[in-house]
């Protein structure tokens, strides 16, 4: 239907977007008392922290940026998002997009939540992905965080979603 | 219908690009049907701050930056050709001088104290964007032996799904340095690599002033197949 224009290409984020794509208060998506507090890594192919990824996140209402520091470490503050905020039997979950130098297009993954495992079980995304990979679209708690690392490739990579 | 794009797009791996090797997925991708995210609203970036004054990548400090200055406008299309109105278009670059302000960048070359080289613009309702900048230099990197990329001004765009976030970047025509850069030369079809190069318009070059460049850009839309693993 009249569709025949080409998408423009995607290429690298880069090494130098830190000055210009965080903006502030960007990992801090929500406030309140019912915040979550999301921690994580982003890790390369050798397990090596990726120091120069950027982060969005995106659910609900909530859209968060955060670059990783020089571990790699990344953090966010947000809400859980209402299930059936999508439709489809769908989890609460977070959308989570990766950039990052030697990444010639983003990534796109999710996050779910560990105390949901009821919803989890049904969920229609979940329930497409390999059951041994399930895990790495699932957040850990860890004591009053949410611990969600993201392995970009090797043996526990974390699943990605085709755009 | 749709119409698959497999071969203007980079793949994840391109050896050439060395930083590709470790970060680049080796499992396949989730492919979900495309009706479960097509039509999810993309983010709300209505956080992100946009001042008028930010198009203007000239006017940021007390005196004009170095280097030719330009004016880069275009259109932000969908895949139906429709345009994207009152979405969030964020850019950065290196200097005149080949150099970004960002404290990463360790080439010797000047700083401009009257250049930072970000901006951030919302379409208009004809999903136009405009941007006031310097030309960029040519800068060195580590990929290779004496590898230098072409001139480029990178580009953030939202659109309206999660499926049309776009990050890329955008060269100028002619540049000599284009067949030698792995970044661009990913793209494995000429036509793909041909859309991430502007056109110098004369109908855009503000004379006396300025010389324009035009480059329109297509975002995923709802028609656009999942790109190709
Ligand atoms: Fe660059």
């Amino acid at each position: 239907m009249g569709e025949d224009q080409v998408p423009t290409p995607s290429q690298t984020v880069g090494p130098f977007f830190g000055y210009a794509l965080p903006f502030e208060g960007g990992p801090d998506s929500a406030g309140g008392a019912e915040v979550i507090r999301i921690e994580g890594q982003l890790l390369d192919g050798a397990g090596e922290p990726v120091p120069d990824g950027l982060l969005e996140l995106w659910g609900g209402q909530q859209f968060a940026r955060c670059r990783t520091d020089a571990e790699g470490a990344f953090h966010f503050t947000v809400t859980k998002p209402p299930p059936g905020s999508e439709p489809g039997d769908e989890a609460p979950h977070l959308h989570v997009t990766v950039f990052a130098r030697g990444l010639l297009r983003h990534l796109a993954t999710r996050m779910y939540f560990p105390d949901e495992e009821a919803a989890n079980g049904r969920d229609r995304v979940l329930n497409v992905v390999d059951p041994a990979r399930r895990h790495t679209l699932i957040a850990q708690s860890d004591g009053a965080v949410l611990r969600f690392d993201i392995r970009m490739q090797g043996d526990s990579e974390t699943v990605f979603f085709a755009l | 219908m749709s119409v698959s794009h497999g071969d203007s797009e980079p793949p994840y791996l391109h050896p050439d690009y060395r930083a590709t090797v470790r970060r680049a997925p080796r499992r396949e991708l989730v492919r979900l049907p495309a009706e479960w995210f097509h039509h999810l609203p993309g983010p709300a970036f209505g956080r992100v701050p946009v001042r008028s004054e930010d198009a203007d990548l000239t006017r940021q400090h007390e005196r004009e930056p170095l280097g030719e200055r330009i004016v880069v406008s275009g259109q932000v299309l969908d895949s139906d050709g429709r345009p994207v109105r009152h979405t969030l278009v964020e850019v950065w670059q290196a200097n005149a001088a080949g150099r970004y302000v960002d404290p990463v960048d360790d080439h010797a070359a000047p700083l401009d104290p009257n250049f930072t080289g970000a901006g951030r613009c919302l379409t208009d309702a004809g999903g136009r964007y405009r941007f006031v900048t310097v030309k960029p230099g040519a800068y060195p990197w580590r990929n290779h032996e004496n590898a230098w990329r072409p001139a480029h001004i990178h580009f953030s765009l939202f659109g309206p799904s999660l499926a049309s976030r776009l990050v890329t970047q955008m060269y100028f025509p002619g540049d000599p340095l284009i067949p030698l850069d792995p970044i661009l030369q990913s793209i494995p079809d000429e036509h793909g690599r041909d859309l991430l190069v502007a056109a110098l318009d004369l109908t855009i070059t503000e004379p006396q002033w300025a010389l324009g460049y035009r480059w329109d850009i297509t975002l995923r839309g709802r028609n656009s197949t999942p790109r190709e693993g």
